[in-house]
């Protein structure tokens, strides 16, 4: 089983890859931003302080969904005992955890002239801190411990700990009274965001997710590289 | 297909996953007070007492409810069922309108009065060009 995550096999498209990504994610970036910033039209209520959500809305989805991948790898790592899914989910953290910090910041600079407050302690705000000291404790704890099973061990134990933060961070505007509003795009209703914001949304969505697509195939190939070096540690 | 240890630990993290959801749940259920931002002026009207706490209220400012005085701004906010006079003094921000979402911190002088300290505007999820809105209130 898992063949298919021979390192060998994997490094070859590791160390290849991320040029192209690169090259796909700059393309994407500027169509999005020029979208984002420039041909979209401005909001009617809130003018042009509707494009910090271009990058505030991507960033916060790619972060959720990194932190949702990380401990699906990181179980996966723990029932099969299979050291390659923590790596791999140690090389998506760090881009994971830069999103949520851009999450946090574009909203505070969003929410100044808007709500009239960099910051309030709702559902939703302080759920998406929350997440974000899970991704520290998570980054700290590869730094922490040498020893491999035990770093296996502690960041699985804290990614479970984490997950069952991410639905209350997506449901906490419908759970509860919140400042933050609830979410524009609706699977099963009609959006509530007009298809000429919702373009550039996509696009930078798509940005971000090949900027993390590329940071993971870097950072996975130096574990590959490393792992390569010691040629004791096998996979 | 997969060995007996492999079920095991599926189980293991199973378990843990459902203990936590529900721990989270029941805690969160208990502290629902104090997880929400702000009261309803409904769910004022059913406070058995005032305690003199600093509290929010949310709603929507009502439709000509708006007054300036020299020193004093005063408003109503409503949820469609019950109502609260604000008066308060101070900068407002720009989203703050008429028929738009509103939440008000400060004291409650009774059942119907806050004295606000601060006040934040809560914008709604649409998000649209200055021209769609236009067509929209045409219709």
């Amino acid at each position: 089983m898992f063949k298919i995550l021979e390192p060998n096999k994997i490094f070859q498209i590791t160390s290849k890859a991320p040029k192209y990504v690169l090259f796909l994610f700059i393309i994407v970036l500027t169509v999005g931003l020029s979208e984002a910033l420039i041909f979209s039209p401005e909001d009617y209520k809130q003018s042009d302080a509707v494009r910090i959500m271009y990058v505030h809305v991507p960033a916060a989805w790619i972060s959720l969904s990194i932190f949702s991948s990380i401990t699906l790898l990181s179980i996966c790592g723990y029932i099969f005992k299979n050291k390659n899914f923590f790596l791999m989910a140690k090389s998506l953290a760090p881009s994971g955890f830069i999103f949520n910090i851009i999450a946090l910041v574009t909203g505070a600079i969003w929410g100044k002239p808007t709500w009239g407050t960099w910051w309030a302690w709702d559902a939703r705000i302080t759920s998406m801190l929350i997440l974000a000291l899970f991704y520290g404790m998570y980054l700290l704890a590869w730094r922490i411990y040498e020893d491999r099973d035990q770093v296996f061990k502690i960041s699985t134990l804290i990614t479970v700990f984490g997950i069952i933060n991410v639905p209350i961070v997506k449901f906490s505007v419908d759970w509860w009274n919140t400042l933050h509003q609830p979410a524009s795009i609706n699977i099963l209703t009609k959006n509530a965001i007009h298809s000429s914001m919702l373009l550039p949304l996509i696009i930078m969505t798509a940005a971000f997710a090949l900027f993390s697509l590329l940071i993971f195939l870097m950072k996975y190939n130096t574990e590959l590289i490393k792992i390569k070096n010691k040629g004791l540690d096998r996979l | 297909m997969y060995g007996r240890k492999v079920k095991l630990r599926l189980a293991f993290i199973l378990l843990v996953l459902t203990a936590l959801i529900l721990t989270i749940f029941l805690i969160l259920k208990s502290l629902e007070e104090n997880v929400v931002y702000f009261q309803s002026p409904s769910e004022i009207s059913e406070l058995t007492e005032l305690d003199g706490k600093k509290i929010r209220v949310g709603g929507m400012v009502k439709k000509d409810s708006i007054s300036l005085t020299s020193d004093q701004l005063k408003f109503i906010i409503s949820d469609f069922k019950n109502e609260i006079i604000v008066t308060y003094s101070g900068v407002v921000p720009n989203l703050f309108e008429e028929e738009k979402g509103v939440v008000a911190e400060g004291y409650l002088k009774d059942r119907n009065v806050l004295s606000a300290t601060k006040i934040l505007a809560k914008h709604d999820e649409n998000y649209m060009p200055p021209e769609v809105k236009e067509a929209l209130e045409e219709k």
